[in-house]
This record gives C-alpha cells, structure tokens and sequence, in this order.
C-alpha cells in the first residue's frame, strides 16, 4: 500500500519536476533569442520594408520621399483601349523580366546541383586520412577566399579570346579547335558564368559537407567496415543519411545565394541577355535607370520567389524544423 | 530687394575681411593612378593658397557605372559629406536637381570654354557642373603597315575595310596569325553607345535623339551603318570585339595585332611605353565617314566638377571647383596628363604644344566631337544608352537587322518618352 | 599480389584525384601569383611558368591610398563580425534547437527570409538606417550591416549540428544541475567545435569579401576594407586596367585567409572522434 502510494508520489512529482525545468529552459531560450531577434529586425526589418513599400510607389531616386503610393500598378497595370483592347504593362508581363527570371533558375538550378556533388567527392577526399591533407584543405579554400569582385575580374582575364589562357590551353590540349569569346557570345557567356561560379563556391559547399561528415562518429564506419559492408553501400546507406541535414542547409544557402547571384554576373558579363538575372536587371532599374521603384518591385518579387521555393524545397526536403522530442 | 542684396554683400565683406570660414571639404574623384596622382598636386595648390581650407580627396572604384550608383544614392539621400563631385559628361541632366547652379558663380570666366562643352553641363538652365577637361576619340592606326603595302589614311568607313582587310591577310600569310584589321569597343555598355553613335552620325543617320527630343534613329542611313559594322565581326574584327571594352582593344593593339583601332587619348602614350610593340609605328587621325562629304563625329567624353547643394561650405567648394579648373590648372593638366582642355585658349598655348603636341593634334578631333544624348532624355539617359546599345550588340551579333532592330528600338524609345522625356 | 596491384591502382587513382582537385582549385591563383610578377605589355602574354620577376606591383600596391590600413579594417570588421554572430548565433541556436516550444519553425523562416531579400535592394533602406544611428563612414557601419548576411548563416548552421548532438550528454548536465548558459559554454561548446569554426570561417571571408555595402557605407580612405581598396586600385590612365597591381592585391589579401585555414583546420577536422560521443 505505501510502497505503492510512494510510487505514485513518484509518478506524480516526475511530470512537476520536468514541466518546470521545461518553463526555466523555454525562459532561459527566449532570452537568448531576443538579442538576436532584435539586431535582425533593425538591420533587416526596416529596409526590407522600405523596398517593400517602395515597391508599391513611382519613388525616383532622383527624390527618394517624394514618391506616391500606386498601389499595384508596378507590378501590373491594364488600360483599356477606345477600341475595347485591353493593354496590359508592368513587371508580371514585362519580357525582359521574364528573361531575367529564366536566367536566374537556370544558373540556380545547375549551378548548386554541381556544386553539391562535386562539393561531396571533395568532402569525402578529405575526410579520408593522407599525408598532406591539411595544405590540400587550405588550398581547396583559395577559390571561396579571393573577393568576389576580383575573381570575378580574374576570370575575365584568362577568358579573354585573344590573350587568355583559357583558350591557350584548350588549344593546346585540343579542346578546342579556335580561339573562343567565351564572355561575347549568347551560347558560351552561361557557361562561362557557371564555371567559374562552380569554382569559386565549390569550397563552401565542401568546407560545410565536411563538417557533417566529421560529426559522423567513426564506431558507425569502423563497424561497417567489419561486416564488409561495400563503400558505396556505406555511403548511401550510412553516410549519406547522417550528413543529410548539413547537406540540406549547405544546400539551401547556396540556393540563396544563387538565386540572388549579383557581382559575378555583373563584373563577368554585364549586360548580356544570356546571363542577366533578377539582381542584375533590378540594379540597373535601381540605380542605372530612373525606375527606383520598378526596381524595387523587381527585388520584393524576387524575394516572394525564393520564399516559395524555399518553402517548397523545406517541405519537400522535409527539412526537421522542430529538433525532435527535446 | 536692393535692401536684401546689400545686406548679403555686408554680409559677404564682414565675412572676408575677418577670416574666411575654416571649410573641410571632401572631394570624390573617380580618376585613376596619375589622374589621383595629379589630383592630389592641385588640391596641395589650392591649399597653399587657401590655407583656412582644408580638401580630402575621396578615391572611387574607375567603373563609371558603380561611381553613378553610388553618387545617386549619396546625393537622394542627401549625404552632406562630400562637398565636390567629379562627374562624366553625361551625368549632369541627371543629377542636376542635387547639384549646385554655378551659373552666377562663374558668369566672369564661363566665356572662355567651349560653348558645346558649357551646354552640355547645363541642364534647366542651370550649368550644374564645371569642365575639368574633354576626351574624344581618334583613329588610331599603324604607319609602317600602311607604308609597307602602299595605303593612305582612309577617309571612309568602307576604305578602312578593305584596307584592313587586305593587310590583315597580308600579314596573316607572312606569318602572324594573330593579326587582325580592325579594332573597337563592341561589348554591351555605354561604350558601344558611343562608337555606334559615331558609325551612325558619321554617315548622316543622326544622333538617336535630336536635341529636340525628336526620336530620329530609325532610317535607312543609321541602319546601313549599323549593318556595316557587323559585317566587320568575324572578317576584319575578331569574333570577340562582342565582349572589348576599351583596355582589350588596346591590348590587341598594343600587342602589335591590330592595323586600326578605335580609341580615347589615352592609349596614345601606352602605345608609346617602352614595352609596346607598336612604339612609334602609329599614328593618330579623325575617324572616317560613311561616304565622299559626310562630317566626321567623335563622342564627346570628358569629367567635369559639380558642387552637392548639400555640401555645408557652399562657398568654399565653389572656390576648389574653379581653381581646379582655372586656365593655369588646365595648362598643367593638358601637359602632365595629356588630357585635353576645355578652354577655348589652352590649345593655342605655345607651352602647351611644345610640351604636348599631342594636344593641338587632337583639337581637330574634338572640334568634331558630337554630344550623346544626355541633354534631351534627362533622367531617362541611361535606359535610352541600354536600349541602344542592346539594339545595336543585337545586330552586330546577328540577331536581327539593323533595319529590324532600329524599328523595334524605335518603338521601345517612343514608349519610353511618354508625353515628353 | 593482385590485391597489392588493386590497392596500388586504388591509392595511384586517389591521389590523382587529389592533385586534379588542388590543380583546379589553385590554378587560377596561380596564375594571378604569375601575373602579379609581370607589368607592361608582358601582361597581355600567355605563359605558363614564371618569366620576369618583380616585386613592383606589391610595392606599387602597398604604397597606394592606404592599404595596410585597409587590411587592418578588414581584419577588425570581418573578426568582429564573426565573433558577435557566433555568439548571437550559439545561444540563439541552442533556443532553437534543444527548447521545444512554439513558434520555432516561424523564427527559422523568418531568419532564412533575411537572406531573401537582393542585397542591392536593401542598400537604400539600410544606409537610412545607418545615417540614422549615426555610424556611417565608421567600421560599425560595416560590422552592423554585416549581420543581415552572416547571422541567419551562423544560426541556421548551428541549428542543424546542435540538434544532431545526442540528448543523453545534456540529460547529465541538467542531472548535475547545470545552467542553459553551462550547457552551452562547457557541454556543447567543445563538441561543436567543427561546426564553429567552419561557420566561423565562412562568415569570416563573406565579411572580408564583401564590396558593396563596404563601398556604400564608408567614404574615406581611412574606414575602408581590402575588397573597395583593391576595386579602386587603377591603372595610370583612365580606361587603363592595372591587372598586374590587382593580382599582387589579391595575393597580398588572399595570403591571410589560407595562413587562418592553415591554423584552424586542425579545429575543422577534431571534434567528434570515435568514441568522443557515444550515443
């Protein structure tokens, strides 16, 4: 009887104990978030807003508060003809938005997919063990290392049709049978983007696949490799599910960024149709032209557009937002 | 009135007859390497002989367009930190409504420049900024291969062709297969804007836009020329002209594989240089017409000096922005730099040609020089520049004619005029 | 015997990959280092192995404007940047990732939804904001606006590897009575060490990279960073491109960052080793 009286004590005061360590952690959790919340929102909040609220106004740089509020008229606008024809402008049917956005998915599209396997084959080779593998590590981080802005400017160099040394040595390797203007034409001007972007973001997708492999606890190899398990199959039956959430994230930061892929573009090839995309064409209605609200329309569209495909990706990814039963 | 006046100019004497308010001013410049260099040595004048005045220069990246991006952004937001900008010819219409009127400031001394080169700073009525110096460009081409195959200078766009041409294969066959006739400025950008602009105006197909504003580009002179052009892609120029910018055309120039090229004075001396292949081989002169009688057309480039209606020291920046510009500076400006004036009275200075004949030279050129079409499309310059451009990188790279693509740039420039640019 | 030759081929083929890997990432640097040597006309010549030798441009360099302080900003934005987003980031994500409570996955969008927004598109809004807390043309500038791309990184990196780590260690701490700030500082801390110091890392070279809110938010010489230092880099002319002196600029910055890899990496590799964590 008492034994089980205690028992039920017990039963009881487990829950109480446990519900208030639950509130003192939950406490404890909100304020280590605020401080982070609070610095996001004015670095974040107050501008996204503005562009948001600029977008919905004819600004002009030219008088940034002078602007009126015009509702939807940025985005689309119809007027209807004496003829009973109805015309419709603004940034949902303007065609050289449309071309931007094709461009933009394209270049995400491939670019990440490269990116992450090749980013994996480079994580897996160091995460093995041999001699030398730090100087390897060091050097495979020289491409994320240089500035954007200059490597973007050095690639143009060796791209060059007359005196780069891209085409040199394709020549010379028989790749190619003539000097290719790898930047000028529509056909190579994509391509030229995409190998060097590949080049240059390859390191971070391995630097941060690498950190996932190296949390893996080596027992799960060391027991694989008893039962002789075959490496592939290790790979994607161990590996691959345990880097899978380092993966998942490397993977949608670089969507981010590939998405919004601005300086690249902007310092390699400029003004080509080929390779402009939403950041590019929304600089030049910003600031080039005198379209800031445009502009700024172009930028709150972009951002709706990788909202959805993230949501999208998180979803169908099915990406753990909740952290399990902790 | 009067009453208001006299007060100002009490106001004024008291002010300078005890010291002149101590002013620091910011100076952002977006000239490079010696251009800073020689900056630097003007404001160490004005200095010495301002000594309350105290100037910083501010450099900024040599891209022409992250320079505008920036100084629009400054200037909307009202940045009071720099006092003096440095701005290309064409910018003035459109940052007009920040800069200060010098109109006033510079009635005694405005006679003396160029009256093209006045216009083209002033915008409303207003002269927002103060030419530094001028820049147009030449052709450029190689004296021994002409004299070596018997050629003279061409006159006409279709003479340099086939100069070119048979040189380039000329050359090509005794062994150098890099060499190619032709070279220019074909990437998409406000480059192309200005050597299509010359191919065009040179041949009587106008300026794109009047400076009534009339949209004049679409006709059959303007189309032929375009289509010119492209007939030297791939032939004459190599495929890659589509993506040259100014310094790759000098690189196959200067690497001696090139007969013609099209460019700014600059290139002049580092063709020059000690290291070039073609030191002493070439020559300068005014870019060819479309046919027998047609003028000559050169864009008119150039920076000049604006005062931020922000900048707390009104005075004291209007005061930097005509030494830096007074004939004196101008003199030593065109014979340490080479860039050319913008006063009338600087080319015929006997120091000036001895010290830098290339100067009196190219008065020629700029005499010919023709404005893009900055002042009549206002703040919508840079769109009309793109849509241009893009029409003719359009023709050049084969897509389309330039009959098509003017048509249809046409169309584009008349929507985007509205009622009135 | 065949085994030796299989094991042999295996080890060849490995390294072959190595060496193409380090080939390819290396090469254009390489190159830059080759250019960096060369000036004039020699710069518009092809070539593979070293053909003139001088140290002009880095003198060249170094002389102009004010580059070594500009390296110095640099090192101050970029290292203050990382340590204010690691620490913001690490308490954040121990809220996120080990405290259930609602609303968790409405705060990991709402940060990934920062890194939505064009970069360009913000410029405006954010140099507002700048000029009103009245930090433009100082380092803080920088370091504040840096935080709208570095900390949604850090936190969501974080988030991730600390939701990885086993329960059980923290059941011990909390059994032992320990604080949120002790679990984090003495439990989770040392085991996330290769997760920090990636994350570190990469928001270390996303600051030190970073040009253009670099070039917006600073405008003298003396707050500027290496990226707007090195775009300014000119030639004599106008029109003229100093490849040469922006090749030995990028050596001269690119230099640091492989010597801080060379030093860290160790760091990058250790953490969870067999048995360090057994779930």
């Amino acid at each position: 009887m008492t034994a089980e009286a205690t028992a039920g004590t017990v039963v009881r005061t487990q829950p109480q104990i446990k519900s208030e360590l639950m509130k003192s952690r939950v406490a404890a959790a909100m304020w280590f978030l605020v401080p982070m919340l609070v610095a996001l929102a004015i670095v974040a909040g107050w501008p996204l807003l503005r562009t948001i609220y600029f977008s919905l106004t004819n600004t002009s740089l030219n008088d940034l508060y002078g602007g009126d509020f015009v509702g939807f008229k940025n985005y689309l606008s119809w007027t209807t003809l004496k003829s009973g024809r109805t015309v419709f402008s603004g940034l949902l049917v303007d065609p050289a938005w449309w071309n931007a956005v094709g461009n933009t998915l394209r270049f995400a599209v491939i670019s990440v997919t490269l990116e992450t396997v090749i980013g994996m084959i480079v994580a897996l080779v160091l995460n093995a063990e041999f001699k030398g593998r730090g100087i390897v590590r060091a050097a495979i981080l020289i491409p994320w290392a240089i500035p954007t802005i200059v490597s973007a400017k050095m690639w143009s160099w060796m791209l060059n049709d007359q005196f780069g040394i891209i085409n040199d040595l394709f020549l010379s390797l028989g790749i190619i049978s003539q000097k290719v203007a790898w930047t000028a034409t529509a056909d190579t001007a994509m391509t030229a983007v995409l190998i060097v972007d590949i080049w240059k973001t390859t390191p971070f997708m391995a630097l941060l696949i690498l950190a996932g492999l190296q949390m893996v606890p080596k027992d799960v190899y060391e027991a694989a490799k008893i039962d002789g398990v075959h490496p592939v199959k290790v790979f994607f039956k161990v590996t691959l599910p345990l880097v899978r959430p380092a993966v998942m994230v490397a993977v949608i930061f670089r969507l981010l960024d590939a998405m919004r892929i601005f300086d690249l573009i902007y310092v390699l090839t400029p003004n080509s149709k080929a390779t402009k995309t939403m950041s590019v064409i929304s600089r030049e209605n910003l600031f080039d032209f005198d379209k800031f609200a445009y502009g700024s329309a172009q930028s709150t569209l972009l951002f709706l557009m990788i909202a959805v495909m993230t949501g999208l990706y998180i979803w169908l990814g099915k990406v753990r937002f909740d952290g399990g039963d902790r | 009135m009067k009453m208001k006046s006299l007060m100002l100019g009490l106001l004024m004497s008291v002010s300078a007859v005890a010291t002149v308010q101590a002013a620091d001013l910011q100076i952002v410049l977006g000239d490079t390497g010696t251009g800073l260099q020689f900056l630097q040595g003007q404001v160490e004048r004005y200095m010495a002989a301002n000594p309350e005045d105290k100037v910083t220069i501010v450099p900024m990246p040599s891209s022409t367009s992250d320079q505008f991006g920036q100084y629009k952004l400054w200037l909307a937001a009202g940045n009071t930190d720099i006092d003096v900008y440095t701005t290309d010819v064409i910018w003035a219409p459109q940052l007009a409504d920040h800069l200060t009127d010098l109109t006033e400031a510079t009635k005694d001394i405005i006679g003396g420049y160029f009256p093209a080169i006045v216009e083209s700073q002033t915008a409303n009525g207003k002269l927002v900024a103060l030419p530094s110096f001028t820049d147009a460009p030449a052709l450029y081409y190689r004296k021994d291969l002409l004299e070596k195959y018997g050629k003279s200078v061409p006159k006409t766009w279709d003479e340099l062709a086939a100069t070119a041409k048979e040189i380039q294969d000329g050359e090509r066959a005794a062994g150098n297969k890099d060499m190619w006739g032709f070279v220019w400025q074909g990437n998409a950008y406000e480059g192309l804007t200005c050597d299509a602009l010359e191919w065009v105006k040179s041949s009587g197909g106008g300026q794109i836009v009047e400076p009534d504003g009339t949209i004049s580009i679409n006709n059959e002179k303007a189309a032929a020329a375009i289509d010119r052009a492209k007939g030297w892609v791939g032939t004459i120029s190599p495929e890659g002209v589509l993506a040259y910018g100014e310094e790759e055309s000098r690189g196959v120039w200067q690497l001696g594989n090139a007969v013609f090229m099209r460019n700014w004075p600059y290139a002049y001396g580092l063709g020059n240089g000690a290291d070039s292949a073609v030191k002493d081989k070439f020559d300068v002169t005014t870019l060819p017409v479309g046919a027998e009688g047609d003028a000559p057309a050169a864009t008119l480039g150039g920076w000049n000096l604006a005062v931020s209606k922000y900048s707390p020291d009104q005075d004291a920046a209007i005061r930097l922005v005509k030494f830096l510009s007074s004939p004196e500076e101008q003199k030593l400006r065109a014979i340490e730099q080479t860039n050319l004036p913008t006063l009338v009275a600087t080319y015929d200075d006997p120091d000036v040609a001895a010290k830098a004949p290339i100067i009196p030279l190219w008065k020629d050129v700029f005499l010919n020089a023709v404005p893009r079409p900055s002042g009549p499309t206002g703040l919508k310059y840079n769109e009309v520049s793109s849509l241009f451009w893009s029409a003719v990188h359009d023709t050049l790279s084969g897509n389309g004619t330039g009959a098509e693509n003017l048509e249809l740039l046409e169309a584009k420039l008349t929507e985007l005029k509205g009622d009135a640019w | 015997m065949t085994m030796d030759l299989w094991a042999i081929t295996k080890r060849v083929a490995f390294y072959a990959l190595v060496l193409f890997i380090v080939v390819v990432a290396v090469f254009p640097f390489y190159y830059a280092i080759l250019t960096s040597f060369k000036s004039g006309t020699d710069l518009f010549r092809v070539s593979y192995w070293p053909t003139s030798f001088s140290l002009d441009n880095y003198v060249a360099v170094l002389n102009v404007g004010d580059f070594p302080r500009n390296v110095l900003n640099s090192i101050f934005v970029a290292s203050v940047t990382v340590l204010l987003a690691l620490f913001l980031a690490v308490t954040a994500s121990f809220a996120l990732s080990r405290v259930r409570f609602r609303g968790r996955g409405l705060i990991l969008m709402t940060i990934l939804g920062v890194s939505m927004f064009p970069q360009i598109a913000v410029l405006a809004g954010l140099f507002e904001v700048i000029r009103f807390l009245g930090i433009y043309n100082t380092p803080w500038a920088l370091i504040f606006s840096y935080t709208i791309f570095t900390l949604p990184f850090t936190v969501w990196v974080l988030t991730t590897f600390m939701r990885d780590l086993p329960i059980e260690i923290e059941e011990a701490a909390i059994v032992d009575g320990a604080t949120p700030w002790v679990i984090i500082t003495r439990v989770f801390m040392p085991l996330m060490w290769p997760a920090l110091v990636t994350t570190g890392l990469l928001a270390f070279i996303g600051a030190w990279n970073e040009f253009l809110f670099a070039l917006t938010f600073t405008s003298s010489n003396a707050t500027r960073t290496v990226p707007v230092a090195i775009a300014l880099l000119s030639g004599g002319t106008q029109h003229e491109i100093p490849w040469g002196a922006i090749m030995a600029a990028s050596v001269i910055v690119t230099v640091p960052l492989v010597i801080l890899v060379l030093v860290f990496q160790r760091k990058i590799i250790s953490g969870l080793t067999a048995g360090g964590v057994k779930g």
